[in-house]
């Protein structure tokens, strides 16, 4: 009854707020998939192609599902910032709240047959291709229920089966990876694109225009996507690229630069992107987008930066801020459900912390395993081995 | 341009399928890869030494092993029956070195369409030591491709293609231009598997010439294996015959593990017959060049040759040398080398790369830590001097060991016995 009221979307504003109180058609509405259009807050700034539309088409599902993951990737975040305090995580530690648009947009957009690969700021990313909170934190805390048995760290979380390739440690080295991911692609011919996320940092490094020269010679479905923070590391972005124009240094490859703070307009962007990269070959999209923490958890962000612009960018353009006024001037939720579903998702990151904490470490054994596959019976004792056996394939 | 291009699917298979070849099975001494996987499964893991013996270990299906009699190792077995063998005085094929590489990796694109070659000058020009030419034409420009200079970059795109799958080959035009590569070989290419908990694993082969040619120039005469011999979780494996540049190539395809082969540049045109069927060297022992009694000289690459010369000296002086060609660089064939080491209880070294921080300075180490008891004498390493290559022609020669010095290192190594 309340469902056929729904499908004429003229009488529907006049109609929820009177049954406003009634628990079952607020779920109703949440896994409606009515559509509802909305328009970029940004233009596209556009390098040698057309800008796609300003108008991203969504529903109410991927609007509180945009919601709930993103709230849970910032208290994912904040959660690490906290453990990395209490010294359960040593080394470094990359946290990637302000920057949760970009991540959810952009697996909107895309499918887990496309790759994506990305450096060291890569919790959310994997959280995105769908790892777990149990799995994050147990990485985060070197236990064996890491998604990378605890061996990795806060700079290598990878999940294959979903087409996450890391996590990598070393600046730019990912990008030329993700040209060779693509490459993959083009080889078996899956219609699958690779996208390759670097920084405003990495945006000057060498390797990355070797990887976009062979990516265009050889038509590569690669995506180079600039997540432009702004900072690399410590040191502002004009102080280090003679063009911060990320989106036009490709020169001869198209480019596009988005709001990256807006989610809708990354999910834009990278559907646009994936349909060029198919036909014609690599695109560069800049995500204009900002972190709130410092470069890693050894650095306070304050330095090179004032407080005020801290504050000023959480005010004005903070991306689950701008999903909460799109719910609410959509009247898809009240203001308690989503506090409700910032305590759900409280409740389920303080549960996963510790389970993780139970996680025990990683065996002594496991030093030594995963240094070689075994398909060749090859394993590492060291220099002396007593025996050598031969297992052709 | 028209490109003949060789997707997945059944032309891989037909033409594998194809270049099957028949040969005596009683004569079996080295096992084939054409048997089927199950096939395989079921029968034992035959293990043929380099020295002759033949380990035959029954595998997962029970634990016993037998000592089979000595075998003849000499793959270049006497086939009375086959009708390829009366046009030729003796059977197998001659080639040099070079066209032995490309058969191995021909044979390899063959049998797995995920096997492909990416390098500088691969592609249209068949490569600058003609190791991939007739390949382009072939399998077209998608699996044999002509790369700009740009190591890094395109050493690390078959990284990551490696770990989705596909089983590249990237070319060093010199080794030492992989220097450049060297972040993405040593962070990611052997530390992914690690780094992953074992979710991805790079099936790569890194091959290139190296060493000290005539009058390239110190930069064009880099030996790159010390540098590399640190990283955990490659293997390197250096060439030296025919024979063994075919079999090694095949077999770093095949492993899962990366690989980087090392040739040398003035290997290339060594002339060897090598059989006809197919066959596979195992990646992590060594060969036994010269079987001896009196000092175990260790070896590998070009030095194999200056010490056979050096043999032939010490054999009329009447020494008896016995010369291992080490070929897995890593992980060393210690169980090789320790026998020898307790047959002679003398150990000369002769490597062509420096001697801080060499590959023989690890093998001094493994050798004193692990049979120290016995050794006669200290272990003897000669490597090239520790100076970037000369130009000049007679400098250049004095950079490296030659066959002198090392009869000479022998004679003093053995005085006891004179």
């Amino acid at each position: 009854m309340a469902l056929s009221h729904l499908k004429s979307s003229s009488s529907r504003s006049n109609l929820v707020k009177p049954v406003a109180a009634a628990f079952s058609l607020r779920r109703l509405i949440s896994t409606s998939t009515d559509p509802i259009t909305i328009e970029t807050s940004v233009p596209f700034a556009t390098h040698r192609c057309d800008p796609p539309s300003r108008t991203v088409e969504t529903n109410p599902q991927e609007l509180l599902s945009f919601f709930r993951v993103m709230a849970t990737m910032r208290r994912m975040e904040i959660a690490a910032d906290s453990l990395y305090k209490a010294k359960l995580i040593r080394g470094f530690c990359h946290l990637y709240d302000g920057q949760e648009a970009v991540a959810v947009g952009m697996e909107a957009a895309i499918t887990k047959k496309d790759s994506i690969i990305t450096a060291y700021r890569d919790h959310c990313t994997f959280l995105g291709r769908g790892g777990t909170l149990l799995e994050v934190f147990s990485e985060l805390m070197g236990r064996q229920g890491g998604c990378s048995k605890g061996k990795g760290g806060s700079m290598h979380f990878y999940k294959k089966d979903s087409g996450f390739y890391g996590g990598h440690g070393i600046v730019g080295a990912q990008v030329p990876l993700g040209c060779g991911l693509a490459f993959a692609h083009k080889y078996n011919k899956d219609d699958a694109v690779a996208f390759a996320l670097y920084g405003d940092g990495a945006a000057n490094q060498g390797q990355l225009f070797e990887a976009l020269n062979i990516s265009a010679l050889w038509d590569l479905p690669v995506i180079l996507v600039c997540e432009n923070n702004h900072y690399g590391m410590g040191t502002a972005e004009w102080r280090a690229a003679k063009s911060p124009a990320y989106y036009k240094r490709g020169d001869y490859v198209p480019g596009l630069k988005v709001d990256g703070m807006d989610a809708f307009a990354v999910k834009q962007a990278c559907k646009f992107a994936k349909e060029h990269a198919l036909k014609s070959g690599p695109i560069i999209l800049e995500m204009d987008t900002y972190r709130y923490h410092g470069h890693s958890m050894s650095d306070p962000g304050s330095t090179y930066r004032t407080r005020d612009e801290i504050s000023g960018v959480r005010q004005e353009r903070d991306p689950i801020e701008r999903i909460r006024k799109l719910i609410f001037a959509h009247d898809l939720a009240t203001e308690k459900e989503l506090k409700d579903i910032e305590k759900e998702v409280r409740k389920q990151v303080d549960e996963a912390i510790a389970e993780a904490k139970e996680s025990p470490m990683p065996e002594p054994s496991e030093l030594f395993t995963n240094v070689y596959v075994k398909g060749l019976g090859v394993e590492a004792y060291g220099a002396d081995r007593k025996e050598v056996r031969a297992v052709l394939p | 341009m028209a490109t003949i291009f060789q997707g997945l699917g059944g032309a891989g298979a037909a033409a594998a399928a194809a270049l099957t070849k028949s040969f005596n099975s009683k004569k079996l001494l080295l096992p084939s890869s054409r048997r089927s996987l199950a096939e395989r499964k079921a029968s034992s893991l035959l293990v043929v030494r380099s020295d002759g013996s033949v380990n035959l270990n029954l595998g997962s299906s029970n634990g016993r092993a037998r000592r089979v009699d000595q075998l003849i190792t000499n793959a270049v077995a006497t086939k009375a029956d086959t009708s390829s063998a009366s046009s030729a005085s003796k059977p197998g094929h001659e080639l040099l070195l070079f066209e032995a590489l490309r058969e191995g990796l021909e044979e390899e694109m063959d049998r797995d369409p995920h096997v492909c070659v990416m390098g500088e000058d691969v592609g249209h020009l068949g490569g600058s030591y003609k190791v991939s030419e007739g390949l382009a034409e072939k399998y077209g420009d998608l699996r044999v491709l002509d790369t700009p200079i740009a190591e890094n970059s395109f050493t690390g795109m078959g990284i990551g293609a490696a770990v989705t799958g596909l089983r590249p080959i990237v070319e060093g035009m010199n080794m030492g231009f992989l220097l450049l590569a060297f972040n993405q070989i040593s962070n990611i290419c052997g530390m992914i598997h690690y780094t992953s908990g074992g979710q991805f694993h790079v099936p790569i082969v890194i091959r290139g010439p190296g060493g000290v040619g005539r009058q390239l120039g110190a930069e064009h005469s880099q030996r790159l294996e010390s540098y590399f011999q640190s990283i955990p979780g490659i293997q390197m494996v250096a060439c030296s015959t025919p024979y063994n540049a075919k079999g090694l190539m095949k077999a770093a395809i095949r492993s899962e593990n990366p690989v980087i082969l090392f040739e040398h540049v003035l290997l290339y045109n060594l002339k060897e017959r090598i059989p006809d069927e197919e066959y596979i060297c195992n990646l992590e022992e060594a060969e036994m060049v010269r079987p001896g009694e009196h000092v175990t000289i260790l070896t590998y690459s070009r030095m194999r040759y200056h010490a056979m010369q050096a043999a032939k000296t010490l054999v009329n002086k009447g020494y008896d040398p016995e010369v291992i060609d080490i070929r897995s660089l890593k992980p060393f064939d210690l169980h090789m080398i320790g026998n020898s080491v307790k047959k002679t209880h003398r150990v000369l070294i002769v490597e062509e790369c420096m001697r801080a921080g060499g590959i023989g300075a690890s093998l001094i180490a493994a050798i004193t830590e692990n049979f120290h008891d016995y050794l006669d004498a200290p272990v003897v390493c000669l490597s090239s001097q520790d100076v970037p290559t000369p130009y000049a022609g007679t400098l250049e020669e004095w950079t490296i060991v030659q066959p002198a010095q090392i009869v000479r290192a022998v004679e003093q190594l053995c005085q006891k016995l004179q």
